[in-house]
């Protein structure tokens, strides 16, 4: 008992985990509907990922291109996410986002601008027309700061107002939540610690949001920060809901492994473009041992035609290095697989040996500066080490598409951000994310706040939850016997790393769930050094069983899904299956054990699937889905005539 | 490729702690942080530090490494001497918490405190309209980071915890700088509230913030002087300099400014310009009654009382004051050059010339 006396407690209306663009966003609407609302990050304030994101927010404003609208965006979403998106969010976020943007002016952000004076977008992969909006090369930390100004302009009039600052939004910066509490089906509160002084903290609310990011953690080698350990993901799973889309992972084949200080930083497709070449430690330029058959025609089969191709490409067949995406991952995967990588588990990626330093720094001065400033790695003078990077998770939380509600069996929890999953389908668009994080994050926030309103008595926090709650909290401290987290985090990204990365195989597939398995044994039995001040191994222990459950999701739902799509590639299933198009993996928990079921996507409508060429839907779309196709165009076009 | 290198970092809490020496593996290309972290992994699980980006986006993993305060994801180790220890400290100006973690919620109070954007009245989203050129210097500004090194360098409060209150520190004087930039800001006292209200006054332009800015933010050439500029015709501060020339020390009608604490600034009387700061006055009448040439014995206007606020105190602290340094000692209404006439003075070599 004594311990559940001495938690301090809050009683808030809205509780928001997570404070980046989602979580920002979405405790703005909670407040602006008038609820007394709770900020949590696991960071400063202003300092979580979205800080991170460089390209830019995708928008149809259509201020560079007049013919840009919702539609467009639409389709080309659709597209990116290889038609596994779940189609209403792919709309609502297509016909909200530059509402989106728009507002973040009214709070007093400053994008680069057009000529007239309207928002500048730029073009972007994937996207048909310039459209994402943009400052610099920051546009992360612009939205991110945009909505830090704005909730402090809101504590400002809550200051006039009540005296307060903190009268109606509060900040708890560096918290984690460690564990949801329900009332039975419904949310009740969330329990936590404060990562300065160790404290435990009790939130007694309705309603939830999670806003929490990403699992990259989970690799050995990615974009992502500490925090992302896939925290609401597991926390949703633990509180009843499902998750989706879990095998949908967003690599990119040529990431920085070493030196450690860019470990993750991606080096772009143009350093192959421009000349760069792939090595392996014997030295050989092994793509060309890796061209399909169905690539056979187009690619050179000599280094010298390959070498001809740069100076006259109409004559002579491209360098194999310029594959796609897919085909360099995997080839970069089995080399290193075959015992013949880099010492850290890369290949060389040499552009040093085959331009000159004038010509390097001309054509890639950001590159060279880059790994210059960050790494003291002077691309001119050797070759990189590079290696199939963990950027993004397209897969998250099953959320209601208007509301953001969480499905399964819990009532009051909220998602948005990365954290949710079905609005990016297999594979998301660049920019994508960032007005994914605004126009959810809204959604959430509001609906929360309606949910809260629309209970007739507040669910009750159990004693006997915290109560266990504190006790798995503090158990790593208590053992003196087990593991150090960090070397289970380090085992974790070696198992997801090889056997759970950007190609995957059966075989080894079953064999990362029989070692997740052990792991969590392991990961049960883990202990911190320390007390419980701002101790970064306590914390890493707390973090790992979330990390763990998360990657088995992925593992299980990689397994099961028996194709290649997006950001999910089976190498003993190479191509896209229009059957599997129709199915998402859901994951949920019972027990402690992750459980699979197959779910229908939900069928797009009319109007909607009407904004695509038959020849396109033919590449996605089953044999009986292209009938019904022609029969609903058959019917239009009768009813024009009639 | 890697090798031994020794480090000394601090570790403890609030309540004390010292230097401690560790030797690390060292790997070519690597930075201090990534030091901290396999320290972490290896000899000292429970080191605090706070990092997120490691890429120099965030801010997060601010320090002091060799008494300098920098980010540890972007001082790279090859920067020092082979032999050489690397000493790394908790952020100077701020409590420590444990280790290198600092309770930095100063910025966040003082972030708090400054006003808002003031979006216009009658322009609906999306109706927004500025030109590049504009949008440029307030954007300069917005690159900030946050890793409050610069507060931490500034000299104002970096040994003077006193200061605190009544100083805002560079990164809010930029804030202020940029919403006094920005195109559609509808507020049109961010100069005379940093003034008044942030301690601008404080700041003696010693450039250190923007030698420490990861960002290379011209915190003070861009931000904090032009700030500094009061509204145009109240011009002065070349004056002063000339000022003291004219007037031998001690002779100075100075009203020297108060120790600056916060308090007694009222709401209101931030507005520059209400009340003269400078105490007395000079009545150009009786300057023109005064003879030419030196007289010793003309009579100089009296002093006027100086208004008080409504506890009968001074309002006499750079708080409430309308611009930077020290105000003029001639009082705001004195233009210069002065007609020599009016000035009592003889310049002892020229008077020899006579
Ligand atoms: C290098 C890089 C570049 C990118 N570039 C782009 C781009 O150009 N365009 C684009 O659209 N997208 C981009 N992305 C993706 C995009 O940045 C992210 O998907 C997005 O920022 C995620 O935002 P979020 O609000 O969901 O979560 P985040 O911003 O990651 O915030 C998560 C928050 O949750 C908190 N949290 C997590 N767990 C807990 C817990 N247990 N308790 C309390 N708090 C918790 C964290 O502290 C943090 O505040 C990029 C990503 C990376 C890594
Ligand atoms: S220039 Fe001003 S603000 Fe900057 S460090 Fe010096 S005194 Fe502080
Ligand atoms: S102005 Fe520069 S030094 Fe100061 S907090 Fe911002 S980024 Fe850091
Ligand atoms: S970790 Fe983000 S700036 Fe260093």
């Amino acid at each position: 008992m004594t311990t559940t006396t001495r938690i301090e407690r809050h009683h808030y209306d809205v509780v928001v985990i997570g404070a980046g663009g989602a979580g920002l966003r979405a405790a703005i609407e909670a407040r602006l509907a008038g609820k007394k609302t709770a900020i949590i990050s696991k960071s400063l304030f202003g300092k979580a990922h979205t800080v991170m994101a460089e390209g830019g927010a995708a928008a149809a404003m259509g201020n560079v291109n007049s013919r840009d609208n919702w539609q467009v965006h639409f389709r080309d979403t659709m597209r990116g996410g290889k038609f596994l998106n779940n189609f209403r969010m792919a709309e609502l976020h297509a016909k909200e986002s530059p509402q989106r943007i728009w507002e973040l002016e009214t709070y007093g952000a400053l994008f680069d601008r057009t000529k007239d004076g309207k928002i500048s977008q730029r073009n972007f992969g994937g996207h048909e027309y310039p459209r994402l909006a943009h400052v610099g090369d920051r546009t992360g930390l612009e939205l991110i700061r945009t909505l830090q100004q704005k909730i402090v302009s809101l504590q400002q009039e809550d200051q006039r107002e009540f005296g307060s600052y903190d009268a109606r939004i509060r900040v708890f910066s560096e918290t984690t939540i460690t564990e949801l509490l329900l009332d039975g089906d419904r949310v009740a509160g969330a329990f936590g610690y404060y990562r300065e002084s160790g404290e435990f903290v009790l939130f007694e609310a309705p309603a939830v949001v999670l806003a929490t990011g990403g699992v990259g953690r989970s690799y050995k080698v990615t974009s992502n920060s500490w925090e992302y350990t896939g925290d609401g993901h597991a926390l949703a799973l633990r509180a009843g809901a499902t998750l989706i889309n879990m095998e949908f992972l967003q690599f990119h084949p040529t990431g920085m492994v070493w030196p450690p200080s860019v470990k993750g930083i991606l080096v772009t497709e143009s350093v192959r473009g421009d000349g760069g070449v792939l090595k392996n430690s014997d030295g050989k330029r092994f793509m060309f041992d890796y061209v399909p058959d169905v690539f056979r025609k187009q690619y050179a089969e000599t280094e010298e035609e390959a070498d001809r191709w740069y100076t006259d490409p109409d004559n002579n067949r491209r360098p194999p290095e310029l594959l796609p995406r897919d085909e360099v991952a995997r080839a970069i995967n089995s080399e290193v697989k075959a015992g013949r990588g880099s010492p850290a588990g890369g290949v060389f990626l040499d552009i040093a040996s085959r331009r000159s330093a004038d010509e390097i720094r001309r054509r890639l001065p950001s590159m060279y500066h880059q790994f210059k400033e960050l790494a003291d790695v002077d691309i001119t003078a050797e070759p990189m080490e590079v290696g199939p990077t963990c950027h993004y998770v397209m897969g998250g939380v099953e959320v209601d598409p208007d509301s953001g509600a969480a499905f399964g069996h819990v009532r009051g929890l909220f998602a948005a951000g990365e954290v949710s999953g079905g609005m990016h389908g297999s594979n998301r668009l660049g920019g994508n994310s960032l007005s994914d994080l605004l126009v959810f994050g809204k959604r959430a926030g509001g609906h929360a706040a309606s949910y809260a309103d629309g209970l007739a008595a507040r669910p009750k926090v159990a004693v006997d939850a915290v109560e266990a709650a504190v006790e798995t909290a503090l158990a790593p401290l208590q053992r003196d016997t087990g593991e150090s987290p960090y070397t289970l985090q380090q085992d974790l990204q070696v198992v997801m790393g090889d056997l759970v990365g950007i190609i995957r195989r059966e075989g080894e597939l079953a064999d990362a769930l029989r070692r997740l398995a052990e792991l969590r044994e392991r990961v049960a039995k883990v202990s911190a050094f320390g007390g419980r001040r701002y101790n970064p191994g306590w914390h890493l222990a707390l973090d790992l069983r979330n990390m763990l459950v998360v990657s088995e999701c992925t593992a299980k739902a990689a397994l099961e899904r028996q194709e290649s799509r997006g950001g999910h590639t089976r190498e003993d299933y190479p191509a896209m299956e229009p059957k599997w198009r129709q199915v998402n993996l859901v994951c949920s928990l019972d027990g402690d054990t992750v459980q699979l079921t197959r779910k229908p996507l939900p069928k797009m409508r009319p109007e909607l699937i009407g904004l695509f060429d038959r020849a396109e839907l033919g590449k996605y779309l089953t044999d009986e889905e292209l009938a019904d196709f022609d029969a609903l165009v058959a019917d239009a076009g009768e009813a024009d005539n009639r | 490729m890697s090798a031994k290198r020794q480090f000394r970092i601090w570790r403890g809490d609030e309540t004390g702690g010292d230097l401690q020496d560790y030797m690390v593996e060292v790997n070519e290309g690597e930075v201090v942080l990534d030091v901290i972290h396999r320290l972490q992994a290896t000899d000292a699980p429970d080191l605090a530090c706070r990092w997120n980006c490691k890429a120099g986006k965030c801010g997060s993993c601010s320090m002091e490494i060799n008494g300098k305060p920098r980010l540890g994801c972007m001082t790279r180790m090859s920067t020092f001497g082979d032999e050489e220890t690397v000493t790394v400290t908790p952020l100077r100006t701020f409590p420590v918490i444990r280790d290198l973690v600092t309770d930095v919620s100063f910025n966040y109070e003082k972030a708090r405190e400054t006003p808002a954007f003031a979006p216009p009245a009658d322009v609906a989203p999306g109706d927004y309209r500025m030109q590049q050129v504009d949008v440029e210097r307030s954007q300069e500004f917005r690159k900030c980071i946050e890793c409050f090194l610069c507060q931490t360098v500034c000299h104002v409060i970096r040994d003077h915890d006193e200061n605190k209150q009544a100083f805002s520190g560079p990164r809010y004087f930029i804030r202020a700088a940029e919403l006094d930039m920005h195109p559609l800001d509808s507020r049109t006292d961010r100069k005379e509230y940093a003034q008044a209200e942030q301690g601008l006054g404080f700041c003696n332009i010693t450039k250190c913030c923007t030698e420490v800015c990861p960002e290379h933010i011209k915190i003070t050439d861009n931000g904090i002087i032009p700030m500094k500029e009061r509204v145009v015709d109240r011009r002065y501060d070349p004056l002063v300099w000339l000022g003291s020339k004219i007037f031998r020390r001690g002779e100075t009608p100075q009203t020297s400014v108060t120790t600056a604490r916060q308090g007694s600034a009222t709401p209101g009387s931030a507005r520059g310009g209400v009340h003269s700061h400078a105490g007395g006055s000079h009545d150009p009448r009786a300057e023109a009654q005064a003879q030419s040439g030196v007289n010793w014995h003309r009579e100089v206007p009296h002093p006027t009382a100086p208004s008080v606020d409504d506890r009968g105190k001074l309002p006499l602290t750079e708080l409430t004051f309308d611009r930077a340094a020290a105000p003029s000692p001639f009082g705001d209404d004195v233009t210069f050059p002065l007609p020599p006439e009016h000035l009592n003075f003889a310049h002892p070599e020229q008077d020899n010339k006579h």
